[in-house]
This record gives C-alpha cells, sequence and structure tokens, in this order.
C-alpha cells in the first residue's frame, strides 16, 4: 500500500512536471529533446509506474484505489501553487465524487 | 501561453477522455504481467517491464496515453484535466469484468455512477468562463 501511496505523490509531480513542459511546447524534435520539464515529467511518471507495479503485486488492484485518488489531490494542490489556477466548486465537488467512487470501486473488490 | 478559449478546455477534457481508454488497455495488460511477476525487488521489476512482452506492450500504450496528457494539458488546466485520469478505473473495472470473468455488484455501479459524475462536473466546470 506504502508503494502505491509512493506512486501517487511521485505521479502528481510527474503531471506538474508535464504541465509546466506542455506550455513550453514548440514545434520540432530538437526542442521536445531539451524540454527538461518533459524530461523529468516523463522520468517522475516512469518511476511512478514502477511503483505502481510493486505496489499492484502486492494487493488486490481495487483495494488501491483510494490510495490512488490521493494522487489527484496533491495534483489540485500543486496546480494552485505552482499554476495558480483557481479552485472552483465544480473541481471539488467533482473531485468530492471521484474519490467516493474510487472507495466504492475499492469496496466492491474487496473480498467477501 | 494566452488564456485557453472554453472551446479549448473542452477539447482537453475530450483528450483525456481518450487518455483514459488508452490507459485502460495498458493496465490491463500490466496488471496481468504484474500477477505473473510474483513478488519481485523494485529492480527486477524494472527489468521485467522490458522483457515480458505484456509489460512492454502495456508501458508502450503508457507512452502514447502520455502524449496525449501533455497535448491535453496545453489548453487544460492541470486540476481540471488530471482527475478525469480517474475514468480509467471505470473502464479497468468494466474491462476486468469482460475479460477476467470479475463479477460486478451494487458498490462498483455505485462506484462507476459516482466517478462519472465527478468526470461530469470537472468537465462541465472547465466550459465555463472564469
Amino acid at each position: 500500500m506504502l508503494y502505491v501511496f509512493a506512486a501517487g505523490f511521485i505521479g502528481s509531480f510527474g503531471a506538474a512536471f508535464l504541465k509546466a513542459a506542455a506550455g513550453r511546447l514548440r514545434g520540432g524534435l530538437a526542442s521536445l529533446a531539451t524540454n527538461w520539464h518533459l524530461l523529468a515529467g516523463i522520468a517522475l511518471y516512469a518511476l511512478s509506474s514502477v511503483f505502481f507495479v510493486r505496489g499492484m503485486t502486492e494487493g488486490e488492484l481495487s483495494v488501491l484505489y483510494p490510495m490512488v485518488a490521493l494522487g489527484y489531490l496533491w495534483t489540485i494542490l500543486w496546480s494552485r501553487i505552482f499554476f495558480h489556477e483557481p479552485l472552483t466548486w465544480g473541481k471539488a465537488g467533482g473531485l468530492a465524487l471521484i474519490f467516493a467512487g474510487l472507495a466504492f470501486l475499492g469496496l466492491g473488490r474487496a473480498p467477501g | 501561453m494566452t488564456e485557453a478559449t472554453p472551446a479549448q478546455r473542452r477539447f482537453a477534457i475530450f483528450l483525456v477522455f481518450c487518455v483514459t481508454l488508452v490507459n485502460a488497455g495498458a493496465q490491463v495488460l500490466i496488471k496481468n504481467g504484474a500477477n505473473a511477476l510474483g513478488h519481485p525487488t523494485l529492480l527486477a521489476t524494472g527489468l521485467a517491464i522490458l522483457t515480458t512482452p505484456q509489460l512492454f506492450l502495456g508501458y508502450s500504450l503508457y507512452a502514447l496515453s502520455m502524449v496525449l496528457l501533455v497535448v491535453a494539458l496545453r489548453h487544460g488546466e492541470l486540476s481540471a484535466v488530471y482527475p478525469v485520469i480517474a475514468l480509467t478505473f471505470v473502464w479497468v473495472t468494466i474491462l476486468s469484468a469482460a475479460v477476467f470473468g470479475d463479477k460486478m455488484n451494487a458498490a462498483k455501479l455505485a462506484g462507476i455512477a459516482l466517478i462519472c459524475g465527478g468526470v461530469a462536473a470537472l468537465g462541465a466546470g472547465s466550459g465555463q468562463q472564469k
């Protein structure tokens, strides 16, 4: 479970770097290769995936879902801090519904 | 970067929708491949990703979904776009029922309905002008 928690946390940073990279996208392969935000985002994503696979060998895929949902919470936090995106009621409500939904999916998959 | 229009933001949400479909396929392959691994170390897991066809294909699809995600993030807000990825779990649950014969139950259906509602709320919020 800790592996999946770590995966979500690392992945949220990956997403933040990808967002930073997306704003700097210019045409041409050379600019892609030197876009360090993009490379950092991909590296963090890859690292998070390794943790995710490791975590999934430990337990039922769906029991770990609420852990994954924490990753979205981190991402909203970074969005506010680094990109000054407003936290609207639609986003807060949407996130709450998604969180509850993942918890239910986890329950539905739990044995017994 | 100039301020994205509501249409561009809606398109970003649509792109992430595609991301989740590709991602779900990748996850089913990865879960399948991971099951066969047993309990490896982190390093062995990394190597297995390169040498197990299912894991390799799964991660290739992951890479494709990442490209789509970056394009989506160009005009979409990170805080609106990223949680939509939770839709992946809806597809995975449905795929698991179809492919692995996992049973559906009330909790799963409730979870699917809640996530769809949440994504709809995020999508609707994205189209609005601030």
